[in-house]
């Protein structure tokens, strides 16, 4: 009796091993080759093809089209009904270096000083952030983050939303950012006078302006020396791929007249390689943003007029009018305050209810950002030899009734939970109930 | 005598006119006609005559005179209702005490903001103007309708809308209690607060029941206790006058609520937040309890950590009357698209979806027999959709309040300002902050280092 109760007991041990296996913080992704089969393909820059599979091994995608034979020992994902996008980049973001809003100790978009470029997003992103797997089942494989603060409050950099350490999670892309001289208030309670303002905005101007003649000196010394026997100036060599061209500046700029600030900024100091952000007051100078031919990364979207005169659609139509005006338009989303960087694609069909041709607005969270980071050789399009960053969903994804299936990232197929999905499998029918 | 008789007359005249709705008559044409609790009706017309829904059928002759909306190709619903809303309030928070239930938003309503303008745009008709967050029992709220273009703040309340207060637990009244160096500083604090009300409410009302007994003896000489404004509206809540509306968000904290409730026979009570709703989703319904949620904020404090946004359909499926609210002059103009996510996030069929925002917050607020579906001798307060209200692609075209069209996107202006100031540059332009907390706490930011940090910078 004694031993079938051991027995018993060994194997509900065994029983409860299988079957309760702990997550800590995800399920583990799987790779392999993969051929997703019988979708609609959005391949984003050739066109819409039906019935098609796309084909991905050793990370990358290796053949897209109808009738494409399987390799053999592929995983076969049939995905009739649904729908392959490229995976969705969302350029307005502070994944991995804010955990919680409102405790200090969990946030790290912001150090000390207002002119600190050598400060790296990449280095404090958590590879473990919990917004990472919330947004990444929902489409959105890469993210940029953003340091916040001051003039210059860092470098931001580009990350897919998979991997263990930096390097693995890292896009290929920084940008310094710079938050151009603001002139508009930061809410109603802003109580400062016009004048306060003004000068508060002039004396920005003359620091960035400062920073600026400083960075073109050290350049010309570091050309010079060829970098040897320079001083440590932590700034200026974090400003040095800015001078070189081989990095961008992101300058955060909304109010129209910061934005004709800017523009001459960018031109009298010949900034070879700029990108504009926010951009809420786009539209109103959209054809000077077009003929200097500065990219704009625009978001969030869904949001309020800047100014109590204007129409109340003015910001859900600025990407259209930009776009309609020759702007190289990304859209972003910027869901700070709550984390909802999931909601990317919803931005993107806010554009569309007003105004924006669909498929520009499908570029602008795909194939768009990926050219304006300088990552569209890996990444915005479904394409023999990008990387497989790609998700299928089961309709359209500008709409909130579709539902995302399978999310891939450099060839990983991600487990399609987070930590909300777990609480709704714990808590759906909630055992026990009301009585235990 | 007779001047006196005038006088009388002429002053009743002009406290009708303060406050009076204005109600106008409309004939929506043929659209697809979502009632909410009576299905959808295809190529169904919708008269609206006298600020009430006289009508809903097929054909429906136009009488002579009437505006006419063609809605063909359109959809038709009710007016979106907003439980949770601070828009049309110059005061939010009252937070001078750990109970402040005297005041009223009803008090500090503002009829010019264009945050009424911007709602109405995105289909809302009805809002509910919440006090703040900053004490555990806030102030009394008032149901307002999105009549925008009134100057009196009087014509903006829903009349005949019942009584509601605020009450706030968790992070933000301890936050308050912290910095002002008071009660309550933790969980157990709010839970004591609260109690304290309603037991000395309790006294409060037993000394009037016995002074109002004592008062009908003949020969009785004693004076009446001392009026407490304060003390009588809890004793109001007691009696089951007032629906309480609740901040919350830890399931714990709901939990506490509901026993509190429980032992003090209070039965009208809607959670607001509720972010961890989903856990005692059972107790909320067991109970009789409402929940307002939003769709899926979380990650801005450490009570919204573990949040979900499967919150509203986990809600829904055990039985508790739900709504989605915008808690933000923004998403406030677009619920429909805030409801849309519970299809994303839990499959909630259209039906359920579109009552998170139309009959379940009018029963929150206890106007369901006024708003929130389409029914014949209902409020004449209606959404004109392009494109069905859950799709994206959705764009609101006409808000009709009481049958007076209130937002038309083809026909206003681009500047629909009630008033200027003269102050005021042409370039005054507002940028929203980065990292955002609900909006519950405005008013009380510079106690939270908000507007610190804005004038360093």
């Amino acid at each position: 009796m004694k031993s079938i109760q051991s027995i018993a007991g060994i194997v509900i041990a065994v029983i409860c091993f299988v079957v309760i296996h702990v997550e800590a913080q995800n399920a583990k992704a799987t790779t392999g080759t993969f051929a997703l089969t019988n979708a609609t393909i959005e391949t984003v820059t050739k066109g819409t093809i039906n019935n098609g599979t796309v084909v991905i091994s050793n990370g990358k995608i290796i053949a897209v089209g109808q009738n494409i034979a399987i390799p053999s020992g592929a995983q076969t994902i049939d995905c009739k009904g649904q729908t392959i996008y490229p995976g969705m980049i969302d350029g307005g973001t502070r994944i991995g270096i804010v955990e919680i809003g409102a405790v200090p100790q969990a946030v790290d978009q912001q150090e000390d000083g207002d002119i600190i470029p050598q400060m790296k997003a990449l280095s404090a992103v958590n590879p473990n952030a919990t917004a990472i797997a919330i947004t990444r089942v929902s489409g959105v494989t890469t993210t940029l983050t953003s340091p916040e603060g001051g003039l210059m409050p860092g470098t931001a950099a580009l990350v897919n939303l998979f991997g263990y350490t930096e390097d693995q999670m890292y896009a290929g892309f920084e940008g310094v950012v710079v938050l151009f001289p603001n002139t508009g208030r930061r809410g109603f309670f802003d109580r400062r006078t016009d004048d306060e303002i003004k000068k508060g905005v002039e004396k920005s101007l003359k620091q960035l302006n400062d920073v600026w003649e400083k960075a073109l000196q050290y350049h010309k010394l570091d050309s010079t020396t060829k970098g040897k026997g320079l001083a440590y100036y932590p700034e200026m060599i974090a400003m040095l791929p800015v001078m070189r061209g081989e990095m961008p500046l992101l300058i955060e700029v909304n109010a129209q007249k910061d934005i004709q600030a800017a523009l001459k900024w960018v031109k009298e100091k010949k900034v070879k390689k700029v990108v504009f952000t926010g951009v809420t007051e786009g539209w109103r100078e959209a054809e000077n943003i077009a003929k200097a031919n500065i990219p704009v990364l625009v978001g969030p979207v869904i949001g309020i007029p800047s100014r109590e005169y204007d129409r109340y659609d003015a910001v859900y139509a600025n990407p259209g009018l930009m776009k309609k005006a020759g702007v190289k338009v990304a859209i972003r989303s910027q869901e700070d305050g709550n984390g909802n960087y999931r909601n990317l694609p919803y931005h993107a069909g806010f554009a569309v209810a007003y105004g924006m041709d669909r498929m520009d607005a499908l570029k602008a969270i795909t194939i768009v950002p990926a050219e304006i980071f300088g990552v569209s050789d890996k990444l915005g399009s479904i394409e023999v030899g990008k990387n497989a960053t790609l998700f299928v969903a089961n309709g359209d994804i500008m709409e909130t009734k579709t539902q995302v299936s399978n999310v891939f990232i450099d060839g990983y197929k991600m487990p399609m939970e987070s930590r909300q999905t777990l609480l709704y499998d714990e808590f759906l029918n909630r055992v026990p109930g009301v009585k235990k | 005598m007779k001047n006196t008789i005038l006088i009388i007359l002429v002053s009743c005249f002009f406290s009708v006119a303060s406050g009076q709705v204005e109600k106008g008559s409309v004939l929506i044409k043929n659209g697809t006609v979502l009632t909410i609790t009576k299905g959808n009706l295809e190529n169904t017309d919708v008269l609206l005559k006298d600020g009430k829904i006289s009508q809903i059928g097929k054909n429906i002759a136009a009488p002579a005179g009437m505006k006419v909306i063609d809605a063909t190709g359109l959809f038709v619903m009710p007016g979106i209702i907003d439980a949770h809303s601070h828009i049309a309030l110059d005061a939010i928070n009252e937070g001078t005490n750990a109970i402040t239930p005297e005041v009223f938003t009803g008090d500090a309503i503002n009829p010019f903001q264009m945050s009424i303008y911007r709602a109405l745009a995105g289909g809302c008709t009805t809002s509910h103007a919440l006090h703040g967050s900053a004490n555990s029992i806030g102030g009394q709220s008032q149901t307002i309708k999105h009549r925008y273009g009134t100057f009196d703040p009087d014509a903006m309340k829903m009349e005949g809308a019942p009584r509601t207060i605020k009450f706030a637990l968790g992070e933000n009244p301890t936050g308050h209690g912290r910095r002002d160096g008071v009660q309550p500083q933790s969980r157990m604090g709010v839970e004591f607060v609260i109690r304290q009300a309603f037991s000395e409410a309790k006294q409060y009302q037993e000394k009037w029941d016995t002074y109002n007994k004592n008062k009908a003896v003949k020969g009785f000489r004693g004076a009446p206790p001392a009026y407490s404004l304060r003390y009588q509206t809890v004793a109001d809540i007691l009696a089951g006058k007032i629906i309480v509306h609740c901040h919350s968000y830890r399931a714990d904290e709901i939990n506490m609520i509901l026993r509190v409730f429980k032992e003090y026979g209070i039965k009208k009570l809607v959670f607001q937040h509720t972010n961890e709703g989903f856990k005692v989703a059972p107790e909320i319904a067991a109970a009789g309890a409402m929940a307002s949620v939003f769709a899926d904020w979380w990650q801005y404090k450490l009570e919204v950590y573990y949040s979900t946004a499967y919150n509203a359909a986990i809600l829904v499926k055990n039985g508790v009357v739900t709504s989605i609210n915008s808690d933000s002059p923004d998403l406030i103009r677009h619920l429909y698209h805030e409801a849309g996510k519970t299809q994303k996030y839990g499959n909630l069929t259209d039906e359920e979806s579109l009552n998170l925002i139309t009959i379940n917050p009018a029963k929150q607020l206890g106007v369901e027999n006024r708003i929130g579906s389409l029914e014949v001798g209902k409020d004449g307060d209606v959404a004109i959709f392009k494109n069905h209200p859950l799709s994206i692609y959705a764009v609101p075209q006409y808000s009709i309040v009481d049958g007076i069209v209130r937002f038309d996107r083809a026909k206003d202006a681009n500047d629909m300002r009630l008033i200027v100031d003269p102050k005021e540059t042409i370039d005054v332009t507002y940028f929203k902050n980065s990292l955002d907390h609900d909006n519950c706490m405005q008013g009380v930011e510079s106690l939270f280092g908000a507007d610190a940090n804005e004038q360093k910078n």
